[in-house]
């Protein structure tokens, strides 16, 4: 495989304690362990150096809780990773210490992607997260105080016992701290975790009641002057944006179908025609690189015409219109045409290339649309 | 063997009331196979048919007694066929009436015990299973001794199981039951009272010989269809397959006929001499026509094709089995299969999907209507999608139900009946406990889930049988359903004006449950011509999005995608709109939602 991959993904998986709601590949404390983690990231990183490009474009350190890695093992990996022009660091609000906060911007991380999930005691509660609202609060002010100029807010919504006004309160709380970009999930009950054997019919109950709060998280923060850019995200646009863009440049390279390499336990690669996944068993993977030799991973092959339903499933998610040429093989014509009529899609040029974008309510519907579209 | 000394006779009985139990002890003790033969040769027989790929079934078995020839003949076991029933009864000239000493008489029995009766037939009651400790012999000898008009102390009492008084009965069957009485000497005359298909040899017609005699590879000709066909061969089952030379005037045997086409050898028909025909057939040929019709779809249009050469292979042993290729725009393309009734639907289905390893959708059935329309002009519906709009009359099948329960369900069973537009008959009671009512009904109200109710309402009691009263005319018409907008052929149905209007509303609300919803609000009407009759709307979804995704992501939701497309794929699409296939047996199912 030639080296042209402009983006890494570390994955960082120690946290204090595994949320109910995660799916996550975790590990718990494991305080000692942080070091030779840090070790084997780094041997993964050489093995697999030939994969990057020369220049980086985006790092991003997800989890797992990144911040809970002991500072100084957070800090080796920092420095050792090569520059990149986005450094993104996911955080959970309870680890953001002011030292923490000044680390992280000394190791030239650029942005700060921090887990505010609610602002309301008892749905953090529901969602077993260790932060109150002050303590989210504080944490962004630190991240700020830390001269971060892009900080982003994940918030989560559909949680069990969540009122449409605790909603109005969340994205209230959220705005009032302006951040650059937010990140809003509905709450996913994945077969399986804890949560779902908790709440799970508690969710199935409340959840057509609940079918408006993604409607209103739109109409608010866009309200707001954000941009809503992807499915899910959004960032400040223009004059608040002081020209910048805003967009988290490391997930549009994924929504974008770009390559990257993830490197770290259970982290996910796609390079080319193949996308491999290491393995999630933390012993196994330090063992190997100890060994200097690569984990054990799962290997998916992604022909051209996989590759290009992916484009169309990812490309679908951003508010810039979908280039037909590049995914015009894994699209059903019949449906487009359907789509078209119900309102849900048009068709539109960007540089005289024919393109396809979603309406407003096409966005809403958006995996339906999708799955409608795939040929 | 001289008339004199021949005897025919079936058995009739219930299921499990020890029809065959009886018959494998007749060919014990007549010593026509020994107990081990027995075991290998007839408990297995069906296994061993099939390992040397004969299928020919004995429907009648010649066994030795005391110097007399006795011919067993098998009667068809259900209610749908009524008719091969009445034609085997009329091959013989008396039958066992064997009851179960614990259980009684059923609906199903005293049905064919009456038209046993009818066919003039000497009736031989026996009570069975006296050996069981639950057994009340002394109560159903008394039932049968009534029925039949006789005294009870005639009723034979035996253990077909442990063999005691079997000897008796076959004492009976001589001493009790006349000889046949045809005129050897006359044009020979046999009926065809059962049929069958062997790959190798082609039809295989199984008779009774009432006039004359026939002989190998003489011509023959059915007088009612006219085939002409050359006798291959001639035998009798006694129990595995004998070829004899001749088959004379009181004998039953079997005719292999080489024809290739079962429809041209019916059930009732009558075979003659070419050289020397009978100027008149016997009585009692009917052209049998089938009452109950629903449509058979391939779950997957792929398997169209197989279930073409499926239905080919069962016509073939089936004649009373029609079929017409029929293109439904929202099932595609499948069959219009008409039935006797719905045992045989059910029989049809089960050995396509058995037998054939069919997946099969089933519209809802519904039965043949006889329509008048304002230009004069008679047509028979069979599908109600194809019940014009412009009619004078419509005539439907009534059937007359007997129902037998115990007294204290009554009550329930006469509701249910009013229910389904019953006319009351008569009520008598059977014994003190036990209760027959009698109703006609129509049809078209007993196909759907008449007989599941019955049972549900009397707690499995009530025993159940019918037979065709007739076509009559009735307030009836056609009620459509529309998904947005368009009409679903598949979903269509004839109700009566009466209940037009509940079963719209209740077809209307399950289709809302089942049809998932889409990305626009759908309309769902149940429609009278053009006058909408119920109404409701299936919300649009507001919000399908798939949370997050990531770089870690992708392939699963990628496959969430693609499980969602193929899930598509398998929906029928009525317009822009998505059915489920479960939507189309909603129709079907409606009963459920009733008390």
């Amino acid at each position: 495989m030639s080296a042209h991959a402009r983006h890494l993904y570390v994955h960082l998986p120690f946290c204090a304690h595994r949320c109910g709601y995660c799916d996550f590949v975790t590990a718990i404390g494991r305080r000692g362990e942080h070091g030779t983690y840090v070790d084997a990231l780094l041997a993964e990183l050489r093995l697999e150096s030939h994969l990057l490009a020369p220049e980086l474009d985006t790092i991003f350190l997800g989890g797992g809780t990144p911040t809970f890695t002991e500072p100084a093992q957070l800090e080796r990996l920092l420095a050792a990773l090569p520059p990149a022009a986005e450094v993104t660091v996911e955080a959970n609000p309870e680890t953001m210490t002011a030292e923490l906060a000044r680390l992280l911007r000394r190791t030239g991380v650029t942005r700060v992607s921090l887990g505010a999930q609610s602002f309301q005691p008892a749905l953090l509660n529901v969602l077993e997260r260790r932060a109150g609202p002050d303590v989210v609060r504080r944490a962004f002010y630190r991240v700020r105080d830390a001269k971060f100029d892009n900080i982003s807010l994940d918030l989560l919504y559909g949680i069990p016992g969540q009122s449409p006004a605790d909603l109005q309160r969340d994205l209230s709380e959220a705005l009032a701290l302006g951040p650059e970009h937010l990140s809003c999930y509905e709450l996913e009950a994945k077969p399986g975790t804890r949560f779902t054997h908790a709440h799970g019919a508690e969710l199935s109950r409340q959840a057509e009641s609940m079918e408006t709060y993604f409607e209103h998280v739109v109409e608010r923060l866009t309200a707001a002057g954000y941009r809503w850019y992807e499915t899910a995200n959004f960032c400040l646009q223009g004059e608040r944006a002081g020209g910048r863009d805003l967009r988290a440049r490391h997930n549009l390279g994924y929504w974008l179908g770009r390559d990257y390499l993830g490197i770290g336990l259970g982290a996910v690669s796609t390079i080319e025609s193949e996308r491999r996944r290491n393995t999630p068993r933390l012993a196994e993977y330090v063992a190997a690189l100890g060994r200097a030799t690569t984990p054990s991973r799962d290997v998916e092959a992604l022909p051209d015409e996989v590759r290009s339903r992916e484009r169309l499933m990812l490309g679908l998610r951003l508010d810039d219109p979908l280039l037909l040429e590049t995914v015009a093989s894994a699209i059903d014509e019949e449906a487009l045409a359907r789509l078209e009529r119900l309102g849900l899609l048009r068709r539109t040029g960007v540089n005289g290339s024919q393109a396809l974008a979603l309406t407003t309510r096409g966005r809403h519907l958006g995996g339906s649309v999708t799955a409608e579209l795939m040929a | 063997m001289p008339q004199n000394r021949i005897r025919n006779f079936s058995i009739v009985a219930h299921i499990d009331h020890g029809k065959s139990t009886l018959a494998d002890r007749v060919l014990e003790l007549t010593e026509t196979v020994s107990g081990r033969e027995m075991r290998e040769q007839l408990l297995d027989s069906m296994d061993l048919e099939r390992e040397r790929g004969i299928t020919i079934k004995a429907q009648a078995v010649r066994v030795p007694w005391k110097g007399h020839q006795l011919n067993l003949i098998d009667t068809p076991g259900h209610v749908d066929f009524t008719y091969e029933v009445s034609r085997a009864l009329q091959a013989c000239e008396g039958a066992l009436l064997l009851v179960d000493a614990a259980q009684g008489l059923e609906a199903q029995t005293l049905a064919n015990a009456y038209l046993a009766i009818e066919n003039d037939l000497e009736i031989v009651p026996v009570v069975n299973k006296i050996d069981l400790p639950q057994a009340n012999p002394d109560q159903a000898a008394a039932d049968l001794a009534e029925l039949i008009g006789g005294s009870r102390d005639d009723v034979l009492r035996i253990s077909a199981k442990t063999g005691a008084g079997v000897e008796a009965v076959l004492d009976a069957i001589v001493e009790r039951i006349p000889p046949p009485a045809g005129d050897p000497a006359a044009p020979a005359r046999a009926l065809i009272f059962d049929s069958s298909y062997d790959q190798y040899r082609g039809v295989v017609a199984f008779v009774r010989v009432v006039d004359g005699s026939f002989r190998t590879r003489e011509r023959l000709r059915a007088m009612a269809l006219g085939t002409r066909f050359e006798a291959e061969e001639l035998g009798f089952f006694s129990p595995t397959m004998s070829p004899t030379p001749r088959l004379e005037a009181g004998e039953v045997g079997y005719v292999i006929t080489g024809l290739k086409d079962v429809s041209k050898l019916r059930v009732g028909d009558t075979l003659t001499s070419e050289a020397h025909p009978a100027a008149e057939p016997l009585p009692g040929y009917k052209d049998v026509k089938p009452m109950v019709f629903a449509g058979l779809f391939p779950t997957e249009s792929d398997d169209y094709p197989e279930l073409r050469d499926a239905l080919e292979k069962l016509k073939l042993n089936d004649a009373s089995l029609v079929y017409e290729p029929e293109t439904s725009q929202a099932l595609g393309f499948g069959f219009r299969c008409g039935f006797l009734g719905l045992l045989h639907m059910e029989i049809v289905r089960e050995r396509l999907e058995r037998e054939f390893d069919l997946d099969l959708l089933v519209t809802a059935p519904n039965v043949a209507y006889r329509v008048l329309r304002n230009a004069g002009e008679e047509i028979e519906v069979h599908n109600p999608a194809e019940m014009p709009q412009e009619i004078e009359t419509i005539e439907e099948p009534y059937i007359r139900a007997s129902i037998i329960v115990p007294r204290e369900y009554v009550g329930a069973v006469m509701e249910l009946c009013t229910d389904r537009r019953g006319t009351f008959d008569h009520m008598e009671y059977l014994s003190e406990q036990r209760v027959l009512l009698l109703y006609e009904l129509p049809l078209a109200e007993v196909v759907i889930d008449f007989y599941d109710q019955l049972k549900s309402r009397t707690r499995g009691y009530a025993s159940f049988d019918y037979d065709l009263a007739g076509f009559r005319e009735g307030a009836l018409v056609r009620v459509d359903v529309l998904i947005a907008g368009e009409t679903v052929d598949a979903l269509s149905l004839i109700a009566h004006r009466e209940s037009a209007y509940p079963r719209g509303k209740q077809l209307v609300e399950r289709l809302r449950e089942e049809i998932p919803r889409q990305m626009f609000d759908v309309a769902v009407q149940a429609a009278i011509g053009s006058r909408v009759i119920a109404r409701e709307t299936i919300k649009a979804k507001r919000k399908d999005v798939l949370a997050k995704c990531y770089g870690g992501d992708i392939s699963r939701k990628r496959k969430l995608l693609e499980r969602q497309k193929a899930g598509k794929k398998r929906m029928k699409q009525v317009g822009a709109v998505e059915v489920p296939q479960e939507a189309f047996l909603a129709v079907l199912n409606l009963g459920e939602n009733k008390k």
